[in-house]
């Protein structure tokens, strides 16, 4: 029987599965960022003018901020100015009218990663609106969905076919001048997934979309909106991989909901980008801001999470329960190995009167990595009957990881009820011995326990991320344990 | 740094010079060298504003634009007077008075100590040779706080306790601050030692009063090492008048085995600020911290902890409550570290709120930062208000709906008095706590 030091080694130098570059042409503009990049990015995408104005409020605001430095994370400083802003694949001159003429190199890409198009069309039922660097490339279910009055498309394809909807929404729950790297996407956003559900819809089926940080040096700045009318439903899947590199890629995505009466919107993720080496070089920045609004009374708006990628995620889900009677969830898993650094968590804010968040959050941390959870619960003056429940639970792995555990409550109003509770554990060597005595190895023990210790997460998710989520952890978690 | 605090850093300055004279003549070398190195650092570091993490809801700014003249000293006998009707005057002990921040002898009592042990004033401790010099200011960080920068350099009189190897002082030892009169505002900077040796055991009151109104500033600095075995009990008592600052620093520091309990009850003063770091630094430490704030009106109380389990196998146990009134705000605000090597580290924390009225606000973060995996930590926080079925049970039994609220929430309030475990004390702070909550 190897030692577990033995298998610490060998588990442990498994390369990173996801790791390939496609080649592709890209379309790339010069590096650096200024007024005429943000021009350009506008120009090439071809915006109504009321949009490049956006762009470039946001990008003179952001000149102003100052990149935040209160995460517990540790970084080398950014090199703004030696990115590339914006990258295409060539091919987008011409776009693939069905899937047979989307570039071959490109549905092999997904075929590595576990998503032939064409399989998912015919099967799961899913309808995958593909990013690959920036721009949409593929869009499947498009017509079933138009049937019921839905619209899901690229973002680019929204402003361009719907401008009206855009405007009214976007900006409306992460301004501009929100924080320094929303800013920076409003400024600079190449491309994301739009999804409106018109009132009393209820979208029939999982709305998809795959990331893919892919050009070198591109920083990708995704921007999705998802509008739920008047008792529309929809749940929205978004999942990542990235290929391996050296150096560091930002990711500066903004991600708004609006729910308005009796919406219910549910979003998921699943990131698995490329964490960096054993050493921790490389790897991705993932600096997100994602906020949802309940906006209508009796709406719904819930995160599930699964974070195991990147080297440093920074990230909190939140929801502005304005809304009576809204309710808000936020359920997370974080992993950290080797050196990944990931500072998230959620921000629930009540404004309306019986509004109702649960917080579940689950973190691990193996080999040297930092996991925090910071979280905020804000009960403002008149959210009367205002009701949170937090849990917080971390699994430390390993002697030289850290968990770290930052809420902050704010109550304004005397009937609220807000309670927050955590833990830090390790995994028992009882419980250990106990699988191994029925026959179990440590890996496989390990594996059960950790999802057990996350199963209250993994529930909330779709069953097609459930599964994914399940591996995904397995991978992210090979050879922590000794 | 906005010009305001600028202006007020330097007067804070100009009075440094006056004092550095006046003590030049007297002032060990020593104590010259960490005076300057404090003022150095309040200097550099100036007030806090809300943009640093641990003032971030504890905005100092009306202390920074005061202009604080040096603490008057005079004994009128409407003080003597008053000083005999406090509470804990009354209890059968040693006691140490000091009227705004001066050592008043005649109303003190230290008597009975026995063989080895020490207490008196900082004043004389400071002219003095022996464990003064080894300790001042090793455990509180005037390098990085700007409120224990400005005690250092002020430091003068206080309260000083040195306990013998295998000595048990089974009274407690009170240590009484009674703030009166000054026809301006003015700062006195308390400055307090308690050296615990070797297997030794004591419990210590450190009372603050406000007996007449008046605008003024206590920025008090307390510094406690529990050697090996020892066991230091430490009950803070805060009552400051409606319109008073406080802030204070209390540093305890337990080394192998010792346990340091510090009970820190906040009631009044207009802004309230009570720091307290435990480090256990050695195998088996303990740590129990325990506090309540009572806040009304439009007090701001901030309550800050933080527990460093720097060594293996020490455990730590933190209850904190508040009760919330009038437009009021409290902050809690409680850390946990767990360092690389402190493994079997077991740790709980809680704090639990009660908001009374529609104006008050409470921001509660506690907070673990854990280095070590073979530990078990926990922490909570609740904000609530009193639970209508108890109200009704209590009413259905005939108690009437006022009585009832207040039944709740001294039974609320009790669970961190009784920690107490000297009786006579335990009863004097419960009568004085309820009055303060009946006003």
């Amino acid at each position: 029987m190897a030692t577990p030091a033995n298998n610490v080694e060998t588990l442990a130098t498994q390369e990173y599965k996801y790791g390939f570059v496609t080649e592709i042409e890209q379309e790339t503009i010069p590096r650096g960022l200024n007024e005429n990049v943000v021009r350009l990015i506008s120009a090439k995408k071809n915006e109504p003018e009321w949009l490049l104005e956006w762009r470039l409020k946001s990008y003179r605001h952001w000149l102003t901020m100052e990149e935040p430095k209160w995460a517990n994370v540790k970084f080398d400083p950014i090199d703004y100015q030696a990115a590339y802003y914006y990258a295409a694949p060539k091919s987008k001159a011409n776009r693939p009218k069905s899937l047979d003429e989307v570039d071959p190199e490109l549905l092999k890409t997904y075929e590595k990663l576990g998503i032939p198009l064409q399989e998912q069309e015919l099967l799961s039922g899913v309808a995958v609106d593909a990013v690959f660097d920036s721009v949409s490339v593929a869009t499947t279910f498009k017509e079933k969905l138009a049937k019921l009055g839905i619209i899901f498309c690229s973002f680019s394809e929204a402003v361009q076919e719907h401008p009206e909807l855009v405007r009214k929404w976007l900006g409306s729950v992460v301004p501009y001048t929100d924080n320094f790297f929303a800013t920076l996407n409003s400024a600079v956003f190449s491309d994301g997934s739009f999804a409106y559900i018109p009132k009393g819809v209820r979208c029939p089926m999982e709305l998809s979309t795959y990331f893919r940080i892919n050009a070198k040096e591109t920083g990708q700045f995704e921007r999705t909106l998802i509008v739920a009318e008047e008792g529309a439903y929809v749940s929205y899947l978004e999942g990542c991989t990235a290929p391996m590199r050296d150096e560091n890629q930002l990711h500066a995505a903004v991600v708004e909901l609006v729910a308005l009466d009796n919406a219910t919107i549910k979003y998921s993720t699943v990131q698995n980008w490329y964490p960096g080496d054993k050493e921790g070089k490389g790897g991705i920045y993932n600096f997100v801001t994602k906020r949802g609004k309940c906006q209508g009374v009796n709406s719904k708006i819930s995160w599930t999470q699964v974070e195991t990628g990147s080297a440093i995620t920074w990230k909190y889900p939140g929801c502005i329960l304005q809304g009576d009677n809204s309710v808000g969830e936020f359920y997370s898993v974080a992993v950290t190995n080797n050196y990944q650094q990931a500072d998230t968590g959620t921000k629930m804010i009540h404004v309306g009167k019986n509004t109702r968040s649960t917080i579940v959050s689950k973190g691990i941390s193996a080999g040297h990595g930092q996991n925090s959870y910071r979280g905020m619960v804000k009960i403002l003056k008149n959210a009367t009957g205002a009701r949170n429940y937090s849990q917080c639970d971390s699994l430390l792995m390993g002697d030289k990881c850290g968990a770290h555990t930052f809420p902050y409550l704010e109550v304004k109003n005397p009937t609220a009820q807000v309670e927050h509770e955590a833990s830090t554990s390790k995994i028992g060597e009882d419980q250990i011995f106990y699988c191994r005595q029925r026959g179990l190895s440590t890996e496989d023990a390990i594996g059960m326990i950790v999802n057990g210790f996350c199963k209250e997460v993994f529930r909330e998710l779709p069953m097609e991320f459930a599964v994914e989520a399940q591996k995904l952890l397995g991978i992210s978690l090979e050879g922590s344990v000794g | 740094m906005a010009i305001a605090l600028k202006e007020s850093e330097d007067f804070y300055l100009k009075d440094f010079r006056e004092f550095e004279d006046r003590q030049a003549a007297t002032a060990p070398a020593w104590l010259s060298k960490l005076r300057s190195e404090g003022m150095q650092a309040f200097a550099e570091l100036g007030f806090p504003t809300t943009k640093l993490e641990d003032w971030k809801y504890c905005n100092v700014s009306p202390v920074a634009g005061v202009r604080f003249v040096p603490a008057p000293y005079e004994l009128t006998d409407k003080i003597r007077k008053q000083v005999k009707e406090l509470p804990f005057a009354g209890l059968d002990c040693t006691r140490m008075v000091f009227v705004n921040g001066h050592y008043a002898e005649e109303l003190s009592s230290v008597r009975d100590l026995p063989e080895g042990a020490r207490i008196t004033n900082m004043a004389r401790a400071l002219t003095q040779e022996g464990a003064v010099t080894a300790h001042l200011g090793r455990y509180a960080k005037h390098r990085r706080h700007p409120f224990v920068a400005l005690n250092t350099a002020f430091v003068e009189d206080g309260a000083f306790i040195e306990l013998p190897k295998g000595v048990a002082i089974e009274k407690p030892i009170g240590i009484i601050y009674v703030s009166a009169g000054g026809t301006e505002p003015w700062v006195a900077h308390p400055r307090n030692l308690v050296i615990a040796a070797q297997g030794s055991q004591a419990t210590v009151v450190e009372t603050y009063l406000g007996i007449d109104g008046g605008v003024y500033f206590n920025n008090a600095v307390t510094e406690i090492v529990a050697e090996e075995n020892a066991h230091i009990d430490y009950v803070k008592f805060q009552d400051e008048s409606e319109s008073a600052f406080h802030v204070a620093t209390m540093l305890a520091y337990a080394a192998r085995n010792a346990a340091a309990v510090t009970n820190s009850i906040q009631l009044g003063a207009r802004l309230g600020r009570e720091e307290v770091t435990t480090v256990l630094d050695g195998e088996g430490a303990e740590a129990y911290l325990y506090g309540l704030y009572v806040t009304n009106g439009r007090q701001l109380l901030d309550n800050h902890t933080a527990i460093d389990h720097a060594q293996p196998h020490c455990s730590s146990r933190e209850f904190y409550k508040g009760i919330l009134d009038g437009k009021s705000t409290a902050v809690f605000n409680g850390k946990i570290l767990v360092r690389k090597d402190a493994q079997k580290t077991d740790s709980k924390q809680s704090d639990k709120n009660l908001l009374l009225s529609e104006d008050a606000t409470i921001n509660t973060k506690p907070q673990l930062e854990i280095f070590a995996d073979d530990v078990k930590c926990t922490h909570g926080a609740t904000i609530g208000q009193i639970d209508p079925e108890s109200i009704f049970y209590l009413r259905a039994r005939g108690i009437g709906l006022e009585e009832a609220r207040k039944l709740l929430i001294e039974a609320f309030a009790s669970e961190i008095v009784d920690h107490v475990k000297f009786e006579p004390l335990r009863k004097q702070l419960k009568s004085a706590l309820l009055a303060k909550m009946r006003s």
